[in-house]
């Protein structure tokens, strides 16, 4: 390590989330505390309970939908600094994983973190697309951080789903997709290929949606499973979550084609073991040459590699003379959201 | 190629069995010869490329991607094929031009060991991913989709209405691309005639007993002897040994083949002598001795002095070229014991039938047959004809009730195939002396099997969630889950720590009430064990 690139005294990984020690902010914590900044909605980097809760207006919505109002904070524009003292900045920069994402640009005395929280390099019609920042020390997730995850073009997949629907004329297409940024995702790159007949959702689905159509995000029509007759849903796409594929729920779609919208997908036997008959690979994260890719790009001096398959990562950055290392963050195991 | 792998593929995502039979039996109608010949012999399993070894494939990925990277790849995937079919580089020139099967087939069976590299890395080179993976699964053997050679072969008998047990007969006699086989089902011509060679032919099998009781003068009983059971086969003057899944084992045990020329086909129990089993009466040995013989592709004479081999008679299909599988049990074992008479008594016997007047008294001899390590006893409806598979009713097995040891989960690994990067082999072990006197744990087997998919999916987060240590893919876990282990019997072994090895153990029950101190001792299963 070059003189005076030791790593920062003011940012510490703790097992429960990033911790700024010197003022007792959180990032993400999966504990409830008095402050903490807040990179997206999804349940292993958001929870209730917090005093405070500093996140996009977005991401403040759908903490807001699913544990309640946080007692403090506020939301924070993309590209707004706040100072959270001790000479600590904070910015959200766009991170492209879901609506409101960010990812979280940290600053004190010019030396330059960026925690990127889920993110993801392809288009997504339903979020501002990841904003490359410099910085010294780039904090990545790693969900798929192996070689073998490489994910095809969405355009390739929502042809998949679309020629499936084609060929199965007497049964629903049930696509499993996370009731945050997947589904919607979905639904709006099905719009985008043209396709304009109303989608249909399970229960779970619906509160999502809404708020997404809230903030502008274009769904067409939509109408829920619950209101439908089981004939009318024959070609039709039926979209719930990954939870209620092969569910009592599911039993009432006529003879269900299984979906599911999943960076996983792309290993067999990960759809075999869902009873998927057709993996669609649709992912809201890096793929393994975007997460390489991004590190190339922003070369920061250190990278800190989080959840996910961090070994090969860490692998990847020795043999490219790169500075890197693993923290061990609970509870951010393989879930549904991939 | 495209053609069979998207045959593959939807095989892979299609979960009902008759869903598969539609989808085989449509593709070996649609598709021309030889091309849905190849295929069949790829999902049969009868397709082998000496030259293309699985280690091939690893060196050829390795020159393309970083080793460590190749391996924390093929240990999330649980599968090499696939591994490497999504890890090469995508396809240069058009993927238009890719190889047919029937093209694929004819290059990796001229390629020799110096060829084999180039000629697997141009055939990948020309496929899609999905085209990749199909050509690995041909390439290196057993394609392990959930496909068994049985459901294609009764793809095959449904696509071209052709009768099942007709195709299992002929089967042994064809080679791949089984143009015969096709001419026949699919074009009309005559059935193949193979009576003039040394075939094999589908064994009749035996489903677990599991009435209350069953009326001796309808059933004949016999000891199960746990060998090998196999076909001993003579015709046109060639004598072959086949094991249970039709695989030639003639070259493993030359003293049975040379003591057989009969121009007959015999249904038996491969066993080694000794006393281990039934005592001198059983005159056999372990299991555990007769594996010293198999396996191997010629075998010294002090192997088969040490380890003489002979062959326990349960039954015969064909007597001097007559077939007998239309005749009841009865008649048949009449003509076995005949048959019996005039072969050599130091390479044959014939299965004692046990003598019970009811049922009570089989059950007790059952019970008492523990204690001489005999395996259980079969059942044998004395007017079954000898039909080919498992036909429900007819043949029954009547193990004895299996051994358990409470065992503590040690070590874990992710299996292979449908539970990849699940964790679902484990190692367990038993206490070398109690721990309160400062025993430890010493490993005494590994499970793969018992458990349900809820009860794995606990398993597997035990797993995640306990885990101490990583060793490569094996993760050492806090030792205090306690597994019930069920196994069939437990041998003293040199080849482990513990000293022991058991044989087909599987996960009984999780003992999550039990804690780890109070698991079996080491001491408790060699008492268990038989000594070979």
């Amino acid at each position: 390590m070059a003189p005076g690139l030791a790593p920062p005294r003011w940012l510490k990984a703790e097992r429960q989330g990033l911790h700024l020690p010197t003022i007792d902010w959180w990032i993400d914590p999966s504990i409830a505390v008095a402050r903490a900044l807040v990179t997206h909605g999804h349940a292993d980097h958001a929870r209730g309970g917090h005093g405070g809760v500093w996140a996009t207006a977005a991401t403040r919505d759908i903490i807001d939908a699913r544990y309640g109002t946080p007692g403090g904070g506020r939301s924070l524009d993309y590209g707004e600094g706040i100072e959270l003292g001790d000479g600590i900045t904070a910015t959200f920069v766009p991170a492209g994983h879901v609506l409101g994402s960010a990812q979280i640009l940290l600053e004190r005395s010019g030396e330059r973190i960026i925690v990127t929280g889920d993110y993801k390099r392809r288009p997504d019609p339903t979020c501002l697309p990841f904003q490359p920042t410099p910085c010294d020390i780039l904090i990545t997730e790693a969900t798929f951080g192996l070689p073998v995850f490489t994910h095809p073009p969405i355009e390739h997949e929502i042809a998949r789903l679309l020629a499936a629907r084609q060929a199965n004329p007497h049964r629903a297409i049930l696509v499993g997709a996370y009731a945050l940024g997947k589904a919607q995702r979905v639904i709006a790159e099905l719009r985008r290929a043209g396709y304009n007949e109303t989608i249909w959702l399970h229960g779970a689905m619906t509160s999502m949606c809404d708020l997404y159509i809230r903030h502008g995000v274009h769904l067409g029509r939509l109408a829920l499973v619950s209101e439908a007759d089981r004939d009318a849903l024959k070609g039709q796409i039926v979209l719930c979550p990954p939870s209620a594929l092969n569910s009592a729920w599911a039993r009432r779609l006529p003879d269900p084609v299984n979906a599911m919208a999943s960076g996983w997908m792309r290993v067999r036997q990960r759809a075999v073991q869902r009873n998927v008959e057709l993996p669609l690979i649709i992912s809201d994260h890096c793929d393994w040459n975007e997460l390489t890719g991004t590190i190339r790009e922003l070369s920061p001096r250190e990278t800190w590699i989080t959840h996910g398959r961090e070994d090969a990562l860490l692998h990847w950055c020795s043999l490219h003379q790169m500075r890197a290392r693993a923290l061990e963050l609970v509870g951010r195991e393989e879930d549904d959201t991939g | 190629m495209d053609r069979f792998a998207t045959l593959l593929s939807n095989l892979i995502y299609t979960r009902s069995r008759n869903g598969k039979l539609a989808l085989l039996a449509e593709y070996l109608r649609a598709t021309p010869d030889p091309d849905r010949g190849w295929a069949l012999a790829g999902l049969t399993g009868e397709l082998s490329f000496p030259a293309i070894k699985a280690g091939i494939v690893r060196e050829l990925i390795k020159e393309r991607i970083d080793p460590v990277l190749f391996s924390l790849s093929r240990d999330f995937v649980g599968d090499t094929a696939e591994t490497v079919s999504l890890l090469w580089p995508e396809p240069q020139t058009d993927v238009a031009a890719s190889p047919g099967i029937s093209e694929a087939v004819a290059l990796l069976s001229t390629a020799t060991r110096a060829t084999a590299k180039p000629v697997l890395t141009r055939l990948l080179d020309r496929l899609d991913e999905p085209g990749r993976f199909a050509l690995l699964k041909l390439a290196t053997g057993a394609l392990r989709i959930g496909v068994s050679a049985r459901l294609a072969k009764t793809a095959f008998s449904q696509a071209f209405a052709v009768s099942l047990d007709e195709v299992e007969e002929l089967w042994h006699a064809m080679r791949p691309p089984y143009a015969e086989l096709f001419a026949w089902a699919a074009g009309g011509a005559a059935r193949p005639d193979i009576s003039a060679l040394p075939v094999f032919r589908p064994f009749m099998l035996a489903g677990p007993f599991e009435a209350e009781t069953i009326d001796l003068s309808d059933y004949a009983a016999e000891w199960k002897w746990d060998g090998i059971r196999i076909q001993l086969v003579c015709a046109g003057g060639q004598t072959r040994l086949y094991s249970r899944g039709g695989e030639d084992i003639s070259a493993s045990f030359p003293e049975i083949t040379r003591a057989f020329a009969d121009d007959s086909v015999l249904d038996g129990e491969l066993l080694v002598r000794g006393i281990a089993q039934g005592g001198e009466a059983g005159g056999a040995a372990s299991f555990n001795a007769l594996q010293q013989r198999l396996g191997r592709k010629t075998v010294s004479t002090a192997l088969q002095t040490e380890y003489p081999a002979f062959v326990r008679l349960y039954d015969i299909l064909f007597d001097q070229g007559e077939d007998l599988r239309g005749l009841p049990w009865t008649e048949r074992r009449a003509r076995l014991e005949l048959a019996a008479g005039r072969l050599d008594a130091s390479a044959f016997d014939v299965s004692p039938l046990i003598t019970a007047k009811t049922f009570e008294e089989l059950a007790e001899q059952r019970a008492g047959a523990r204690a001489v390590d005999i395996e259980g006893v079969m059942l044998k409806r004395r007017d079954s004809l000898y039909e080919a598979g498992r036909k429900t009713g007819l043949w029954f097995k009547w193990k004895r009730a299996p051994l358990t040891a409470d065992c503590v989960l040690m070590y874990a690994q992710r299996g292979s195939g449908k539970r990849s990067s699940l964790y679902s082999d484990f190692t367990f072990g038993c206490w070398t002396a109690p721990e309160a006197e400062g025993g430890a744990l010493l490993p005494v087997g590994k499970a793969y099997s018992g458990f349900s998919d809820e009860e794995l999916a606990w398993l597997d987060g035990f797993v995640r969630k306990n885990t101490t240590n990583r060793f490569g893919p094996v993760r050492e876990v806090e030792k205090s889950l306690v597994l019930e282990v069920a196994f069939d019997s437990v041998n003293l072994s040199t080849r482990h720590k513990s000293g022991l090895a058991m044989r087909f153990p599987r996960i009984s029950r999780i003992r999550r009430d039990k804690p780890a101190h109070e698991a079996d001792l080491i001491e408790t299963l060699r008492r268990m064990a038989v000594t070979s």
